[in-house]
């Protein structure tokens, strides 16, 4: 190393690098590179696991011998949680991070993830090689899956607070997406299971915060910003602040959680219940009660009345995507399969809040728009969504085809105006039967559409091994989809004012059925009384002008 | 009958007259701002003084017209078609000839026939108007249910077309305030209060025994 002592060498040295380094720019801006790794997970791990102060467990798990040897497995690990948590597993086979199944009783239709078609990545269904490692299970990979076999459960992932717990996907998909978690550490199961506790913001972020293929990708309000956000960001999460943890508003019972977006809570009417009671419902007035705003003032009573028909969201969720994440907004698959040097690849052509660069087109999935710091849409909402199943039909010509659609008007007692991200994309679906599509997306085989880009044999084969009836005939629909917004709540310096919707040019202007003063127009009215009053003024003008001038100046008016 | 300065209109009707003023001028500025016809003030704040200055004006109201009551001056607005048309004949056409304004204020009658009916007018349909649709506005939670939507909507219209009546009526009313007479002579009865009024000998009497600070 003594040669890096003498001046010219280094000289040199630093030249030299420097030169590569250009020339490897530019051969990369040439595009003769393209990047190839389709990896979507942009942020698999946490760098940083917050802490949870608000546990009040008597037990350190570190001290238990069942925790104190060697794992080969996550499932080897359930099964010592299980021999002191006897019912943990019987009870979470229960919820929908188990069956990913929801039975909603009112509208009759079968949801979750294991039926849903979206419009981010599509379907979950037949992909579960790839879309189960947000499954709270271990090998969920196709139709074998046992879910009736305790060991089987993931404990860990919702409970490691070690932050260096992960999960990959349960199958190898195409080797265009081999590369995703390459080089992960192994896991030091003993250490995990060790470390249990409550879980914190990345334990649900971990999946949630990553929903639709990426950070940020799907919700609006939900992404890696609030594993530590500020004040600003959120007023509740806030790290330095209330710190609150997920299941301090998704109240938890034997492993059942409060406030699916499945079957919400669009007005909750009990506010904060009986003195001392602890309601199960992750609503705002559950701890705000029904008349959160200043009861002594003017203001204050004006606000509390505005919560019979507004969201708390809708004015405290000022805007979305504002932790520096961005959100899609738009996504194209028709573009998706084009290839560069016989490869698929990606373009980065977004650069979000924090920096960081967004894929704005990618070979397995199309194109996409990002937004941030933008503000949602609003609508009446009963809290009940009626979606586009993979068995409704519709009618083409009627697209945008709505994969879900709020319920509620201004009439229904029990709706509200709430603020929503909307997602627009076009997507495949079955041009003869003129629904939607299974695409067989994730495998190894010819058929998957990661890695060959053939739209006729993925949803063949998507629509195939489903029993589903395919016509053969794909084509490209637009289509809607409907996020309500809950998370992100600002401070209420940054809630909106009066005027942000009694305004000509309102927030809620295209709402329906409400009368909002300084929104709602009085056209005729305006008209009319304008009319009015200038024909008085005139009158009044021509009146004065014909007495200044037929008046004799002699004549005085003193009498 | 002799021609005599005396006061007709009393502390509290000149209180109730310009505080009155001044609340409708906020409420009107305030109002065409809710409505959207300006933005000088936060609807914020807009919302604020439009609403307390309505409680104001409705308090003021209530004392107006328990004093209309107890003092008997509700009679000097009742109804009359004497001297109406003379009246009306002058604004439209007597005025431009220079002729004398043909009503003479009596001491029981101190507003000429086409005024008091406008008065009258004021006070039993558009005051009533804009305060019973106002509070019908402000209590809206009380009484409405999540179907009406539809009838805020009228009851807003109702308001708002009070309002652009209101003004109207004071473009009027000061515009009247320079015909007959000038316009201060015309505005100094509604500050000291006096005027000159046509006097019977009884009321003469009555006035320089009983009320001697009412009569010059």
């Amino acid at each position: 190393m003594s040669l890096f002592r003498s001046f010219p060498v280094k000289l040199f040295v630093i030249g030299a690098i420097t030169f590569l380094m250009h020339a490897t720019m530019l051969w990369a801006s040439d595009g003769t590179e393209p990047d190839s790794n389709m990896n979507f997970r942009l942020k698999p791990g946490v760098d940083k696991p917050t802490l949870r102060k608000d546990s009040n467990s008597t037990a350190d798990h570190s001290k238990f011998k069942q925790l104190n040897k060697p794992f080969d497995n996550g499932s080897e690990v359930t099964k010592a949680c299980l021999t002191c948590h006897t019912e943990a597993g019987h009870q979470f086979m229960q919820n929908i991070h188990w069956t990913w199944e929801y039975n909603n009783p009112k509208t009759e239709q079968l949801l979750g993830k294991k039926h849903v078609v979206n419009n981010f990545c599509t379907n979950a269904r037949g992909n579960e090689g790839m879309c189960a490692q947000c499954h709270a299970g271990y090998g969920w990979k196709d139709e074998t899956f046992d879910f009736t076999n305790q060991n089987n459960i993931d404990c860990v992932v919702c409970h490691d607070r070690t932050g260096s717990y992960y999960k990959i996907p349960n199958s190898t998909g195409n080797e265009a997406c081999s590369i995703m978690f390459e080089g992960k550490q192994d896991i030091a199961w003993d250490k995990v299971a060790q470390s249990v506790g409550l879980p914190a913001r990345e334990n649900c972020g971990g999946c949630h915060f990553f929903g639709g293929g990426g950070d940020g990708v799907k919700h609006g309000d939900l992404d890696s910003s609030l594993t530590h956000p500020d004040k600003q960001l959120d007023v509740h999460m806030d790290e330095q602040g209330l710190n609150f943890a997920c299941t301090q508003c998704h109240v938890t019972q034997k492993h059942l959680w409060a406030g699916s977006r499945y079957d919400m809570v669009a007005k909750d009417t009990d506010g904060t219940g009986k003195p001392g009671e602890r309601r199960h419902v992750a609503s705002c007035e559950s701890c705000h009660s029904e008349s959160p705003h200043n009861s002594q003032s003017l203001s204050g009573i004006k606000l509390n009345n505005h919560v019979e028909k507004v969201a708390c969201q809708t004015c405290h969720i000022p805007e979305m995507a504002r932790g520096g994440v961005a959100t899609k907004v738009d996504w194209d698959w028709r573009t998706a399969g084009k290839l560069k040097n016989g490869q698929g690849y990606k373009d980065h052509e977004y650069t979000q809040g924090n920096g960081e660069q967004r894929a704005t087109y990618k070979s397995i999935k199309g194109s996409f728009k990002y937004n941030e710091n933008f503000a949602p849409e609003y609508h009446w909402f009963n809290g009940q969504m009626v979606y586009t199943t993979i068995n409704t039909q519709f009618d083409a010509s009627k697209a945008p085809i709505n994969i879900n659609m709020m319920s509620g008007d201004a009439a229904d007692p029990t709706a509200r105006i709430w603020p929503f991200k909307k997602m627009h994309t076009v997507q495949p679906y079955d041009k003869g039967n003129n629904t939607l599509v299974y695409m067989h997306l994730w495998g190894v085989d010819d058929a998957a559409f990661w890695g060959n880009y053939d739209y006729s044999k993925a949803i063949n084969e998507g629509m195939n091994k489903n029993n589903l009836p395919y016509s053969g005939e794909f084509g490209f629909i637009e289509t809607h989809s409907y996020w309500p917004i809950t998370h992100m709540v600002a401070p209420k310096e940054d809630a909106l004012s009066c005027a942000d919707c009694h305004a000509k040019t309102g927030r809620l202007s295209s709402l329906n059925g409400v009368y909002i003063p300084g929104n709602t127009n009085h056209k005729w009215l305006d008209i009319l009384g304008l009319f009015f009053v200038f024909a008085t003024l005139l009158g009044v003008l021509i009146h004065a002008i014909i007495r200044k001038f037929s008046a004799s100046p002699s004549a005085s008016k003193e009498d | 009958m002799n021609q005599r300065h005396i006061m007709i209109f009393t502390r509290f009707e000149r209180f109730w007259h310009w505080s009155q003023m001044l609340l409708i001028m906020l409420l009107l500025f305030t109002g065409f701002g809710l409505h959207g016809f300006h933005s000088l003030m936060s609807f914020h704040d807009a919302v604020n003084w439009h609403t307390y200055s309505a409680l104001a004006l409705m308090v003021l109201w209530v004392f107006a017209i328990f004093w209309h009551f107890t003092t008997g001056t509700w009679r000097h607005y009742l109804p009359t078609t004497k001297g109406l048309w003379q009246v009306a004949r002058f604004y439209a056409y007597g005025v431009f000839k220079d002729e004398r304004h043909p009503y003479r204020k009596a001491y029981h009658r101190k507003h000429n026939p086409l005024q008091a009916l406008t008065y009258l007018a004021l006070k039993l349909i558009l005051f009533p108007a804009i305060w019973l649709t106002g509070l019908l506005y402000l209590f809206y939670p009380l009484w409405a249910s999540s179907s009406s939507s539809g009838i805020l909507f009228w009851v807003a219209a109702i308001h708002i077309a009070a309002a652009f009546a209101i003004v109207m009526f004071i473009i009027v009313h000061v515009y009247l305030l320079t015909v007959g007479h000038a316009f201060s002579k015309q505005l100094q009865p509604m500050i000291n209060g006096f005027d000159d009024v046509d006097l019977t000998p009884e009321e003469e009497a009555y006035l320089e025994k009983d009320e001697p600070d009412h009569i010059d």
